[in-house]
């Protein structure tokens, strides 16, 4: 009988803790476990769709953690030989029609990455999300037929470049879906959109992207990944500035 | 009766040398100041169709509305179409492209690294052909400070004061910076062909000159150019000439659905500068009017002072039955005879004061060195025809206008009380 009464009373508490929502800093951790690994190489195509023309260029990124990556452009020729060192807070470009390497830093860092809708400065941030933003629970919408959590994230610090967020979440693939990033007086800045999603290694990955800055005119940028390694090995030499002018 | 009245006020001196002195100093600084505004506003006119807006400018309708930030993403392509156009609808103007572009500047040591490094602002022109009509407008050859001008691709000149701030000479690669006209970022190397300085503070601070072929191909743009300059043949800017001509080639050839469509402004309203040319206008007007009312009240005064200390000799010429009027009208022609003659005495002071700086012109550069305003650092009077004449016809004005209401006070005078009057 009393063991009844114990079952009886566990049940309910059990459903109810099950039903919980879980925090917003679960649901990004969840989220980078999803996207991280050691090391990444991906080919991937921009189609940059500007206001007079659409424009495509091709590139190959080697990625190691979450702060380590080099890229070598690959198309169209007048970009080709064209790389690009992050490591850490730094960034260089090569070029090889001059030979020079220069430190992408100051106000360059806000520039368009290839005349695309991303900055140098999206490009140096931290991925890790929970290290730069507190996040809030929102209720649940769906996204695509797909059901997402919605969270609301502020940043913790000054000097980031969006003060808040808007990031949709796949509740079972735990991919963001979608992204509107804020300036801190409230004005949309920039939003993010992915359109098609691939599986690599029992994970679930955005395979095409449309990137828009809002303040600029033109269609966006889409990002396309066409080729995916999680975890290859990478000479341990392509995180190193001598790299670019290989 | 004129060679009486002549005689007359050169014999009695304190008649004629005061009203005189007057109406010279008046004069004299009406045609400086004219000739000293002309100057002004024609130096400012010519730096500016030269280095930023020609008389008139062809660009995208996208590029006008934001042609302060350099917007080589709205430039015009297809520019050898454009400008075969151009010839060939207005062959009278000399048609010039141009690419406007901001950058930085960056100078490499020994391994490649980042030496130096200096913000700049790009002019891209036609420097390397036989005829191009650039080498008058910037006057590149006679700026040269250090080294010399391009003469193949792939060569620049700097401003000296940047050149100087970078640590670079002559023959020294440098390495621009910039952005391409899809956004991406451009990084092109350059030789250092020479130093120039222009004597315009807003572009001897951070200046660099290029070929625009070169430009093109750095900025991706190898059809465009951000500006299409039209310059009259005189060299002089013709505001109605050209009103009428940027708004026939807005109606044929600007399509309001298409902001990429190109679009003719002049100088007037692509250069900002329309306030200023319409605040010289009525300062012109304004300096003339109050020349005219002040010398008027002088001279006046001077009329009522010398009808006092005429007095006698009036009431005399009363006396002896000379009509009032007859009084009136030769102490109006007196009036005119010094009025013409301090007029040109002054116009000929003034022309030569004028002349002078004309020559020699005034250093304003201590002044004008955080100026962003395209006007040279030395500013020059500029005689014109209309300079001869501004003075003249105020300046016999004042002296008439002084007389006539000085001269009221004959009429005054009671024929009756005169002999009372002269006993006294």
């Amino acid at each position: 009988m009393r063991r009844w009464f114990f079952a009886a009373l566990l049940l309910p508490t059990l459903l109810l803790l099950s039903m919980q929502l879980p925090s917003g800093d679960d649901i990004l951790e969840r989220v980078d476990r999803n996207a991280s690994s050691s090391t990444k190489m991906a080919v991937s195509k921009m189609v940059i769709h500007g206001k007079r023309e659409s424009r495509s260029i091709e590139a190959k990124s080697w990625q190691r953690g979450t702060s380590e990556t080099f890229t070598e452009y690959l198309a169209p020729a007048r970009e080709k030989g064209t790389k690009m060192l992050k490591l850490k807070d730094l960034l260089w470009t090569y070029s090889p029609s001059t030979d020079r390497t220069i430190l992408v830093s100051g106000h360059m860092l806000r520039q368009s990455v290839m005349g695309s809708d991303l900055s140098y400065e999206d490009m140096m941030e931290d991925p890790h999300l929970p290290n730069i933003y507190a996040a809030k629970v929102s209720p649940e919408e769906t996204m695509n037929g797909r059901t997402c959590w919605v969270l609301d994230l502020t940043a913790k610090k000054e000097d980031i470049a969006y003060h808040s967020r808007r990031i949709w979440v796949d509740k079972t693939r735990y991919v963001i879906l979608k992204e509107n990033l804020y300036a801190k007086s409230g004005k949309l800045l920039k939003t993010m959109e992915v359109r098609e999603v691939m599986e690599v290694q029992n994970r679930w990955m955005a395979k095409n992207l449309l990137y828009k800055d809002v303040l600029k005119d033109g269609g966006g940028t889409e990002f396309i990944i066409m080729e995916l390694e999680i975890d290859p090995p990478i000479p341990a030499h392509f995180f190193s500035k001598a790299v670019l002018r290989k | 009766m004129i060679r009486f009245l002549f005689k007359g006020l050169m014999r009695d001196r304190s008649r004629s040398l005061f009203p005189v002195l007057i109406v010279t100093t008046g004069v004299m600084l009406t045609v400086f100041l004219h000739a000293y505004v002309q100057g002004l506003i024609t130096i400012m006119l010519q730096s500016t169709a030269h280095y930023r807006t020609g008389h008139v400018r062809v660009t995208t309708k996208a590029y006008a509305a934001e042609a302060d930030q350099l917007p080589n993403d709205c430039a015009l392509l297809g520019i050898d179409t454009v400008i075969a156009e151009l010839r060939h609808r207005y062959p009278d103007l000399q048609w010039t492209p141009r690419i406007r572009f901001g950058g930085l500047l960056d100078i490499p040591d020994e391994h490649g690294e980042t030496r130096s490094q200096a913000p700049v602002f790009g002019l891209a022109v036609d420097l390397l052909s036989q005829d191009t009509l650039e080498r008058r407008l910037l006057n590149v050859h006679q700026a040269v400070v250090r080294g010399r001008v391009p003469q193949k691709h792939g060569e620049i000149v700097i401003a000296d004061e940047l050149a100087q701030n970078l640590d670079v000479s002559p023959g020294q690669t440098a390495t621009l910076i910039s952005s391409t006209m899809h956004g991406s970022m451009a990084v092109a190397n350059f030789t250092i062909a020479g130093t120039v300085r222009f004597g315009i503070a807003a572009l001897d601070r951070g200046t660099m000159i290029v070929d625009l072929a070169d430009i093109q191909q750095a900025l991706d743009m190898e059809t465009g150019a951000g500006e299409i300059l039209g310059l009259f043949p005189d060299d002089v800017y013709h505001d109605e000439r050209a009103s009428a001509m940027a708004a026939e080639f807005n109606s044929r050839s600007s399509n309001l659905a298409d902001e990429f469509s190109p679009a003719m402004g002049t100088l007037r309203t692509e250069s900002g500068l329309s306030d200023y040319l319409d605040i010289f206008a009525v300062y012109s007007g304004i300096v003339i009017s109050i020349f005219v009312a002040a010398m008027s009240i002088v001279l006046w005064n001077a009329g009522l002072t010398g009808s006092l200390r005429r007095y006698g000799e009036i009431g005399v010429r009363l006396a002896m039955g000379e009509e009032k009027g007859h009084i009136y009208r030769t102490m109006l022609a007196e009036s005119l005879m010094i009025g013409c003659f301090g007029s040109l005495l002054g116009t000929g002071v003034g022309l030569a004061v004028a002349y002078y700086l004309q020559v020699k012109g005034i250093d304003v550069g201590s002044i004008m060195k955080n100026s962003t305003m395209m006007i040279a650092d030395v500013i020059r009077a500029r005689i014109t025809p209309f300079t001869f004449v501004i003075g003249f016809l105020p300046g016999l004005i004042a002296t008439f206008l002084g007389t006539a209401i000085a001269g009221i006070g004959v009429y005054k005078r009671q024929t009756a009380q005169l002999f009372k009057e002269l006993e006294t």
